[in-house]
This record gives C-alpha cells, sequence and structure tokens, in this order.
C-alpha cells in the first residue's frame, strides 16, 4: 500500500490578541509526526487543547483563526503542501483532502439547497458535469443510510435532522472521491442513539470507498471501532502511537491508561432513607404558545444526601423538568414538594429560604459568571443575599468555599476568563453551595469538560456529598457519568418517564426497548463492539 | 411559497396599510397647528373680516376638522388631492409631472449607485483591511461627509464650468426626449450617488463580514473555492436582509430627501415644489406632498421587511 500522508516533526503556532495587552506568540503543536497509508484510518485522540484539530486542518494546510504552521512537513501523495501555493492548495483542498466538521448545522449554508452544496466541490474543480455530481451524490445517500436519498438533496440543511445533517456533510466530503478525509469530531455533538448510525454509517462509507481517514475525536471508546491505528496526543505532545488494538488493551504510557479506564469507575448506590427532599407528583408542562406537553406525568422522588440521575437525549424533556422544579416554568397540573413543603408554580411567589435550599449549576460554567466580577465577588455574593455576611466574615467563608473546591485562595482575585473549564465549572459549585442548599440541580454539569476534568468533578460532588449532606439532581445525557454517580436513575423519553428506581435495578435487565436501545449504544472501550452491536440489531429487527 | 411566508407578507402589508393611515392623521394634525390663517395669508393684511369669513367658509374652515379630515381622506383616496390656494391649480396634475420627474432622478440613481455599493462592498470585504478596502472607506466616507450642496457646486464647477460636458442646471421638459433627460440628470445622479454611496457600501461590508465568521465560510474555504465566490456566492445570501433595509432607506431619501440637490440643479422636482408652497402656507399642497412622501417611505420600507421574510430558507421551506 502506498503512502497517503505523511507529516514530519509538525510545529503550528497560533497569533494571540488578548483583549488588554500586546499580541504575542505561542506554539501549540510541538514537533509531531506521523503516517497514513491510503484507505487506512488514523485516529488523533486527547482532549481539548491537545492540538488534535489543528493538526488536523494542517492536512489541508489551513489554519483557524490566528493558527499558523509555522515548521515541518505535510506530504501529501508525495509532495509537500506546505510549500504550495494558495492557487495550488485551492485544488488540493475539497478535491484530494476534504473535511468533515463536528457541528454540521453550523457548516452548511443556510440559504442553499443540500445537493448544491454537496456538488459544489465537484463542479467548482471542474470534476464532473452537475448530472455526474448529482448521480455521485445520490449513491452515496443511500450508501449512508439517508432516507429518501433521491430527493434529500432539494432539501435545505434546517430541514433535516442533525443525524442526517452529519451523514449528508460526509457525503459532501466523499463526492469528489478524495484520497484523504479529515473527520473532526463528526459525531460528538449528536446523541448517543444517533451517534451509533452516523458511525457505523461513516466506517462502512471508508471501507467501501477505500479513502484514507484521519479521525479527530476525543472519546477513545468512539475511535476504537474506526481507526486502525492511534495517536493520543497531549498539550499538543504525541503521548502514544500505535495500532488501535495495542492502545485499547495495552496502553503503555500512564495517560493513555487514564484515558482508558476513565469509564470504568463506579459508585456504589445508598439505599433509601428518610422521607424525600425532593417529591415530584404527576408534573405536566408545556411551554406558552404550544400545544404539546414537553413533560408528560412526571413522578420522582429524590433522598436526602442522594442523587437522582435524569438521564435522556436531546428533547427528552429532561431540562425543562429542572425549569418546572426551579420555578421558571410554572407546571400546569401536579405537585412539588420540597423539604415536606409545597413548592408554588412560579418564582415571584418562592421565599427567599426556597430559593436558598435549591440551587442550581449549569453546563455553560462560563456564561453562568459574571465575566466582570472576580471569583471572590462572584462567591461572596450568595453569602452577602442569603446570610448578610459582610467584610472578614464573607471572606473567611469565601476561604472555606474555596478550600472544599481544592482552588487555592490565589484565584480569589482572578477573573472566569482566566480560568480552565473545570475550574469554572467548580466556582460553580462552590457559589451553589454558599447558599448551603438542601438540593442542588446539576444541568449537564460535565458534559461540556473533557473527560478527565469531568471524573476530577465528579469526584469532588461526591466528596462534598459526603461532607454537606446536600441531595443532587443530577441531569445528563452521558450513561457513563451516571454509573459513577446515581443512587437513583430515572430515563426520560419524550416528555415521559420510561424507567425509574433504584440505580443496580435500573441498568440491570429485563429492559424496556428505550433503555435497551440507550445502553447499547454507549461506545465501549473495545475493538469490534460497533460491528457486534450493529449485527444484534439487524438480527432483533428481522425476528421482529 | 409556504402558508407562513403568505401570512407574515400579508402581516407586513396590513400593518403597511395602517401606518400609512396613521401617517395621514399625523400629517392633517400637523397642518392644522400650523401658525397662521390661510383666509388671511391669501387675502392678505388689508382684507375685511366680511371678505375672510366668507372664503373661511368657501374654504370649508368653519367645518369641524374631524369632518375636514375624512373628506380630505376621501378625496385623496380617488385621487382628488384637492386645488392649491394659491394659484387655484389642480393639485394631482400639477404634482404628477414632477412626481414623474422625481422618480426618474431617483430611479437613475439608484440604477447607478445600488450595484456599485454592493459591488464597492463586496470588493472591501475581499481585500479587508488591506489598502483597497481602506480607499474604498476613505472616499465613500469623505462624499458622505461633504454637504451635497457643496458636493453638487464642485460637480458643476468641473462638469459644466471647466470641461464643459453638461449645462450646469438640470431642466428637464415634458417634450424632452428621453436620451436628452438622461444627459440633464447626470449631475444630478452623480451627487446623489456620492451621498449614498458610504451608507450602503459600509452596510454591505459590515453585513458580510459579519457572514464571513460563520462555519459555513470555513467549509467554503476548504472545499477549495476562490475568494470571490466565497463572498459572493456563500457570504451575500445570508446578508440580504440588512443590505436591502439600507438600499430601501437610501432609496426612500433619493425621492424625499433630495430638495437641496433639486435646488442647486434647478431640477423640477417634488422637493422644490413642496418647499415653495411650505413658505406660502398653501396647505392642501403641503398635505398632498406628504401623503405622498409617506406612501413611498412606507411602501419602500415595508418591500424590504417583504424581501428580508421572502430571503429566509427557513421561513420559504418550513419544515
Amino acid at each position: 500500500m502506498s503512502e497517503l500522508l505523511r507529516v514530519r516533526d509538525l510545529k503550528i503556532g497560533a497569533h494571540v490578541i488578548p483583549p488588554d495587552g500586546d499580541p504575542f506568540d505561542i506554539e501549540i503543536v510541538h514537533g509531531v509526526s506521523f503516517d497514513l497509508k491510503k484507505g487506512q484510518v488514523l485516529g488523533l485522540i486527547g482532549e481539548s487543547g491537545a492540538g488534535k484539530s489543528t493538526i488536523g486542518l494542517s492536512a489541508l494546510a489551513y489554519g483557524r483563526g490566528g493558527v499558523e504552521i509555522t515548521g515541518g512537513e505535510v506530504f501529501i501523495n508525495g509532495s509537500d503542501i506546505l510549500k504550495d501555493s494558495l492557487g495550488n492548495l485551492r485544488k488540493l483542498r475539497g478535491h484530494v483532502v476534504t473535511y468533515v466538521s463536528q457541528s454540521a448545522a453550523a457548516s452548511f449554508n443556510p440559504a442553499k439547497k443540500l445537493m448544491t452544496q454537496v456538488t459544489e466541490s465537484c463542479i467548482q474543480h471542474n470534476l464532473c458535469s452537475q448530472s455526474e455530481a448529482e448521480e455521485r451524490a445520490v449513491t452515496l445517500f443511500r450508501k449512508l443510510g439517508l432516507p429518501e436519498p433521491e430527493t434529500i438533496g432539494d432539501r435545505y440543511p434546517h430541514q433535516v435532522s442533525g443525524g442526517q445533517l452529519q451523514r449528508v456533510m460526509t457525503a459532501m466530503a466523499l463526492c469528489p472521491q478524495p484520497d484523504l478525509v479529515v473527520f473532526d469530531e463528526p459525531t460528538t455533538a449528536l446523541d448517543v442513539t444517533t451517534q451509533i448510525d452516523v458511525l457505523a454509517a461513516i466506517k462502512e462509507a471508508i471501507r467501501d470507498t477505500g479513502v484514507g481517514a484521519l479521525y479527530i475525536t476525543h472519546d477513545l471508546a468512539v475511535v476504537a471501532q474506526v481507526s486502525d491505528q492511534i495517536m493520543v496526543l497531549q498539550n499538543g505532545n504525541t503521548v502514544e502511537y500505535g495500532d488501535t488494538e495495542q492502545i485499547i488493551n495495552r496502553p503503555a504510557e500512564a495517560y493513555t491508561q487514564a484515558l482508558v479506564s476513565i469509564r470504568s469507575a463506579e459508585h456504589a448506590e445508598k439505599l433509601p432513607t428518610d422521607a424525600p427532599v425532593l417529591k415530584v407528583d404527576g408534573i405536566s408542562a408545556r411551554y406558552p404558545g404550544t400545544k404539546f406537553d414537553v413533560l408528560d406525568d412526571v413522578s420522582l422522588e429524590l433522598r436526602p444526601g442522594q442523587t437522582l440521575a435524569i438521564v435522556g437525549e436531546s428533547g427528552s424533556g429532561k431540562s425543562t423538568l429542572a425549569r418546572t422544579i426551579t420555578g421558571l416554568l410554572p407546571q400546569r397540573s401536579g405537585e412539588i414538594t420540597f423539604d415536606g413543603r409545597g413548592l408554588t408554580q412560579t418564582l415571584a411567589e418562592r421565599s427567599k429560604e426556597d430559593l436558598r435550599e435549591l440551587q442550581m449549576i449549569y453546563q455553560m460554567a462560563d456564561v453562568a459568571m459574571n465575566p466582570r466580577q472576580t471569583i471572590a465577588m462572584i462567591i461572596g455574593r450568595p453569602l452577602e443575599f442569603y446570610f448578610g455576611l459582610r467584610g472578614s466574615e464573607r471572606d473567611k467563608r469565601v476561604r472555606e468555599l474555596m478550600d472544599e473546591i481544592e482552588l487555592g485562595p490565589e484565584f480569589l482575585s482572578r477573573y472566569p476568563a482566566e480560568l480552565s473549564g473545570g475550574q469554572k465549572q467548580r466556582v460553580c459549585i462552590a457559589r451553589a453551595l454558599a447558599a448551603k442548599p438542601k438540593l442542588i440541580i446539576c444541568d449537564e454539569v460535565t458534559s461540556a469538560l473533557d473527560p478527565l476534568v469531568a471524573d476530577g468533578i465528579l469526584k469532588l460532588l461526591l466528596n462534598l456529598q459526603k461532607i454537606e449532606g446536600v441531595s443532587y439532581l443530577f441531569i445528563t445525557h452521558d450513561l457513563a457519568t451516571v454509573k459513577s454517580i446515581a443512587d437513583t436513575i430515572a430515563v426520560m423519553h419524550r416528555g415521559k418517564v420510561v424507567r425509574y428506581g433504584p440505580k443496580s435495578q435500573v441498568l440491570s435487565p429485563p429492559f424496556d426497548d428505550y433503555t435497551d436501545l440507550l445502553l447499547s449504544s454507549v461506545p465501549e472501550m473495545k475493538s469490534g463492539w460497533l460491528e457486534d452491536v450493529i449485527a444484534h440489531r439487524k438480527m432483533e429487527s428481522a425476528g421482529n | 411559497m409556504s402558508f407562513v411566508v403568505i401570512k407574515l407578507v400579508s402581516q407586513r402589508i396590513a400593518l403597511g396599510l395602517l401606518l400609512l393611515l396613521a401617517a395621514t392623521v399625523l400629517i392633517f394634525i400637523g397642518t392644522q397647528i400650523l401658525p397662521g390663517d390661510v383666509a388671511q395669508s391669501i387675502l392678505g393684511q388689508s382684507a375685511t373680516p366680511e371678505a375672510l369669513a366668507n372664503l373661511r367658509r368657501d374654504l370649508g374652515l368653519n367645518e369641524p376638522a374631524l369632518n375636514r379630515y375624512f373628506s380630505w381622506l376621501g378625496n385623496a383616496l380617488q385621487g382628488d388631492l384637492g386645488t392649491a390656494l394659491t394659484n387655484g391649480k389642480d393639485i394631482a396634475e400639477s404634482i404628477s409631472g414632477r412626481l414623474q420627474n422625481t422618480l426618474f432622478l431617483a430611479a437613475c440613481a439608484a440604477v447607478v449607485s445600488i450595484p456599485l455599493a454592493i459591488f464597492l462592498g463586496l470588493l472591501a470585504v475581499r481585500y479587508r483591511n488591506r489598502w483597497p478596502d481602506k480607499m474604498i472607506s476613505a472616499i465613500t466616507l469623505a462624499t458622505i461627509s461633504v454637504p451635497e450642496f457643496i458636493l453638487g457646486y464642485i460637480v458643476m464647477y468641473f462638469v459644466a464650468v471647466k470641461l464643459q460636458w453638461l449645462p450646469s442646471v438640470a431642466i428637464v421638459r415634458p417634450d424632452m426626449s428621453v436620451f436628452d433627460r438622461f444627459e440633464a440628470v447626470a449631475m444630478p445622479v452623480i451627487v446623489l450617488t456620492f451621498v449614498v454611496l458610504a451608507h450602503m457600501m459600509r452596510m454591505t461590508r459590515a453585513a458580510i463580514l459579519n457572514v464571513m465568521e460563520s462555519a459555513y465560510i470555513e467549509t467554503a474555504e476548504l472545499k477549495g473555492l476562490s475568494a470571490f465566490r466565497i463572498i459572493a456566492s456563500h457570504a451575500m445570501p445570508n446578508a440580504i436582509s440588512p443590505i436591502v433595509n439600507v438600499v430601501m432607506l437610501n432609496l426612500a431619501y433619493l425621492v424625499v430627501g433630495v430638495v437641496v440637490v433639486e435646488v442647486v440643479f434647478v431640477y423640477p422636482g417634488m422637493g422644490q415644489y413642496l418647499v415653495d408652497h411650505v413658505s406660502k402656507r398653501d396647505v392642501p399642497v403641503v398635505q398632498a406632498t406628504g401623503l405622498i412622501f409617506a406612501a413611498v417611505y412606507i411602501l419602500l420600507n415595508t418591500t424590504a421587511d417583504i424581501i428580508a421574510i421572502l430571503a429566509n430558507p427557513r421561513l420559504r421551506h418550513p419544515k
């Protein structure tokens, strides 16, 4: 097999222009080398900031934003593309090398039909006629399992679902029959049950077309399904580079071992204790101006000092449940009992005590904090508001809270923008704890974080629960997270609770259809898992 | 065409008509509170009280305001704008020629300036922050900053006096051929183009630059498309609504705001006619021109709204 891509000592820098201060240059990739043969798939894996997308885009000699390739060589089919003129690069991009991005929804032009965009590369590079390109596209749509392959191209991007759009993007990348496709987190934004279909479609398309691929992701279990080789990256350096089988089963480096073992954390479930701190009884709710119940007769209970995990995919109503409990969206029917007293439907009618005892932590820590306040002010605010603490008394309590979230006092004078994602989320946790709540609603608090950082946050939450005896209503789409934190689980689907009970019971067979689908869709860290699941599902649907 | 679009467009049109009705009320009230007495100003200081009373009765000034409003509105709807107090001529008749002149001048200026502004905007985006961009911005901002009457005299000085290409006035007569008309309006068109260019060009530039930040522009770049194709084919269609809004505002200005340019070039348009009759306190003429200007403004802005609705694929092709 011939060499398709050869990268030698690749160095990539970025020109940073801070809002206050002088611009400066940093290096984000420090000399990375790898090879890719025709028809092979190399997985690039790492946390955010590892430089994996930047490396992927270097195969198109492209730097996003202020990013610039500063050294090394990138050979495609034997010629160094870093020495090419912009005119030659244009001939390469969209023809020899193509790109599939994480967010297909944002990467399609909203004003143009899908077919126009899918065939555009072929036409602009004079590869074939419009009708020929459309034929290719329809063939690819069919291969990728898109519904109505003949006519789906006439639709606009907003008229198809996220999973379908991601497949159309793959078709767009394959249409000019490239030698190399760069997949940049193509399934990360999708629900697990959608991810598995897209993943299978991409894998099949790669195999059938014999195209080489760089597959970028932060999820080792996903990349294990599609790649022949894996390169683990951290802070712009290669940590480990080898065959998929070796990386998954016999990781040599400590960092890789941590990544591999991350999903195995389990939390021993606590038994039901005394009276529930939160009781949701037959709640139904809909958004103003709609005629559709987003929540349909939802009943749940949460015991003091325990964690109730609400699991579901996007649109299942899990965040709406949080909005209803906090009073942001009044329920149409049903009762919410908190600590033995009924909660009013709307926020405005609730007492300060109700507000204090029920706190919230959000997915996006950086938009949940005032960027112009220091960490000390952010954590100190609830202390002033709820307890009237001032001056040294308040400062003392702020320091205690900083201790609890394992951040040093040097952070107190910093602004949110100076903190990493995990640190920001810790500050949000401290702010919620400052009110001494009985219940904290955690809405996808680890979803935006890298796996190892998310792991740290989960451990912190469990530890705080032990010390403070606080209860968590933990909303997430990630079943692995659920396993490591929940005592009780409620699975939601289309506004209904389809399965509810102690963790051990919910996660053991016999399953209902939806929970089964959800559980079996979570990628497992072993090669061949994808094929097994797909084969199993085909057999089942044939049996029915 | 989907149901949603038809509903939204009809809402816009209904709203436009409602707005026009409100404008008629404002125009009528506005002209009623003008100081002075029409009869007095027609007959002059030496008029006898009897003569004044007779004239007031003849003009219908003794009727209640509400009645006068409705009879004025009813007549206007039938195309009868009344007669001018000063010369007794039918207003609709005297206006129609001048309105045609104004629309002709506005149309000529629009045909030159809109494509030029959009092209310059695209060019500025293509070479953003480089010298073509800076030069385009500097020149257009300079021409918008100079008052239009000075611009008018500068153009007149070079084109008419120095080069002697064109006469220094832009008089058009009904018996002129189309080509002669073009020649006559050439100088006012140059001046008006200078005045409206900067606004439209800057908006085109800003709207497209805004879109250029989108992820789908990166997709287009990674397809290996040329810079100009990316701007014109991928960015432009998504920047239409803000551009159309500014274009329509400038079109409205070309129709109703060109009085200074008309005076400089002695062009027989609506603006001059309006100013003449305001100074003579000729209320029916002021009302009539006000009504036409308001209608033009509302028509153009409603058109902009409708284009913005039609340009949105989410509304045109609902799920």
